[in-house]
């Protein structure tokens, strides 16, 4: 079984982690900028983040054999705060990078005006560097956060196809599922999804457009939780080839979309992924 | 060493010369453009090694041409700035242009910052032609360092010529340390101190 986890925040974990992930199959990780717990006070803090996001982490993940992709943004609950917003501006500094393969995470914590313009300029900038973009769904008031953030995506004018709104529920997959947008699902050990609750979901809505993550950091959270929900599918009685497209062929597709998405030093990631789209680097 | 003039020719007529000239053009009159370009050097312009510039890929040597495009009188100001905000493969290819461009000794904050880091690539990077301006002490360090995180020392740039008697003090007390400890010493370390202490007798 070849595993991608499409959200993951590797910063967070130690090696103890990327030796068990190898282990269990996971062969590529795309880790999402966010925060950190504690927060930030300045725009040095978040460069020093991305710098280790782009260089030390996937140094640390090759390692393991485990390929490393990031997403870059100002996250939303940051994006509050008026000594952290200075880093929109230093974006467009990181967003033609290789291993960058969307604009995230993006969207709303608490649905400030703040929240509002940070998200738009950033759907913007994700429009301009040709990137799909991954969106954050609140944790709180999160039915009528996920309603506008479809009508901040749809308003955008970024194609639906290169989004993915993340963090879904059973009531929230029900706004996603149609509107063109990509969902995602964290399975985590106690909060947000559980395995059987996940395999439930992909039975009603189907695999088309279903990402899977594990959305482990720095909390209560664990990065096998893609492989017990992978196994959880076939004892539920779908195949290899479903479980081998909620947790490779989709995260490859969706951020496939970037152009920069480097698998090369994955075995057995040429075998046919998707129609038309290419893998390679270079691929743009 | 290679040159400016050496890489350009290296890379004239690859597939990607073509958008590299026109980024060239385009920094060469607002040198704030090339920010985009040197980011996407590795998707335009490839990353094969280049035949006629051993030692050198494509996407390295384009980067190092839009640093020698930049207005002499600010290349030192936007060089550090590309290294700041580069990931590990512009990182690199900064640290291994800086001895082609008009800088003097300018940069050496750039590459006691790719020493203190552990990545292999960038510590190796770091110990090219332009080390000559690191002092005795920082780079004596650096080549032990390279030992220490298997780095292999023909990495170093001029290793022949620099290595003095104190590195040979410092490599044999490492070679104690390996020792006692039950683990080998790298065969190059190992090869360097023997030729160090034997022409010191």
């Amino acid at each position: 079984m070849r595993i991608f986890d499409p959200h993951i925040h590797m910063t967070s974990r130690t090696t103890d982690d990327y030796a068990r992930m190898s282990a269990a199959g996971v062969r590529a990780v795309v880790e999402p900028a966010f925060w950190l717990g504690q927060p930030r006070t300045n725009p040095g803090s978040f460069t020093d983040y991305f710098d280790s996001l782009l260089g030390w982490e996937p140094y640390r993940a090759a390692q393991f054999g485990v390929v490393h992709h990031a997403t870059i943004a100002l996250n939303p609950k940051e994006a509050n705060d008026p000594r952290c917003r200075p880093v929109l501006d230093l974006l467009p500094r990181y967003l033609d990078k290789d291993r960058v393969v969307a604009v995230g995470e993006i969207g709303y914590d608490s649905m400030t005006p703040e929240e509002d313009d940070a998200f738009e300029r950033q759907l913007a900038l994700a429009v301009e560097h040709a990137l799909p973009a991954l969106v954050h769904t609140p944790h709180r008031d999160k039915a009528r956060g996920t309603r506008r953030t479809l009508e901040v995506v749809a308003a955008s004018g970024i194609a639906p196809e290169r989004v993915v709104i993340d963090h879904l529920n059973e009531v929230t997959i029900e706004l996603v599922h149609g509107s063109g947008c990509w969902a995602a699902f964290s399975i985590y050990p106690e909060t947000k999804m559980s395995p059987p609750r996940m395999v439930e979901i992909l039975r009603r809505y189907g695999l088309e457009r279903m990402l899977v993550n594990s959305a482990a950091d720095w909390g209560v959270s664990d990065p096998l939780l893609t492989l017990e929900t992978a196994e959880a599918m076939l004892k539920a009685g779908f195949d290899e080839d479903d479980v081998d497209k909620v947790f490779w062929r989709n995260p490859v597709e969706f951020y496939g979309q970037s152009g920069r998405l480097d698998l090369s030093a994955v075995a057995g990631a040429d075998e046919p992924t998707f129609a038309g789209s290419s893998i390679k680097r270079g691929g743009e | 060493m290679t040159t400016i003039d050496a890489l350009r020719k290296a890379l004239t007529g690859t597939p990607g010369w073509p958008w590299l000239e026109e980024a060239l053009a385009k920094a060469a009159e607002r040198p704030e453009s090339a920010v985009r370009p040197f980011s996407s050097a590795g998707r335009k312009a490839g990353r094969a090694e280049l035949p006629d510039a051993p030692g050198w890929t494509a996407d390295e040597a384009a980067r190092a041409l839009l640093l020698a495009a930049l207005p002499p009188d600010r290349v030192a100001g936007d060089v550090t700035a590309f290294y700041q905000y580069g990931d590990a493969d512009e990182k690199r290819a900064v640290l291994k242009a800086l001895p082609l461009l008009p800088i003097g000794a300018q940069a050496v904050p750039l590459l006691l910052d790719a020493i203190r880091t552990n990545d292999a690539r960038l510590l190796a990077a770091a110990l090219g032609p332009y080390a000559r301006h690191l002092d005795p002490p920082a780079w004596r360090q650096a080549v032990l360092k390279c030992v220490f995180m298997g780095v292999p020392l023909d990495a170093v740039h001029g290793l022949g010529e620099r290595a003095d008697a104190e590195l040979a003090e410092m490599l044999a007390a490492f070679a104690e340390e390996r020792a006692a400890a039950g683990r080998p010493m790298p065969a190059d370390a190992a090869a360097l101190l023997s030729r160090l202490t034997s022409e010191e007798t």
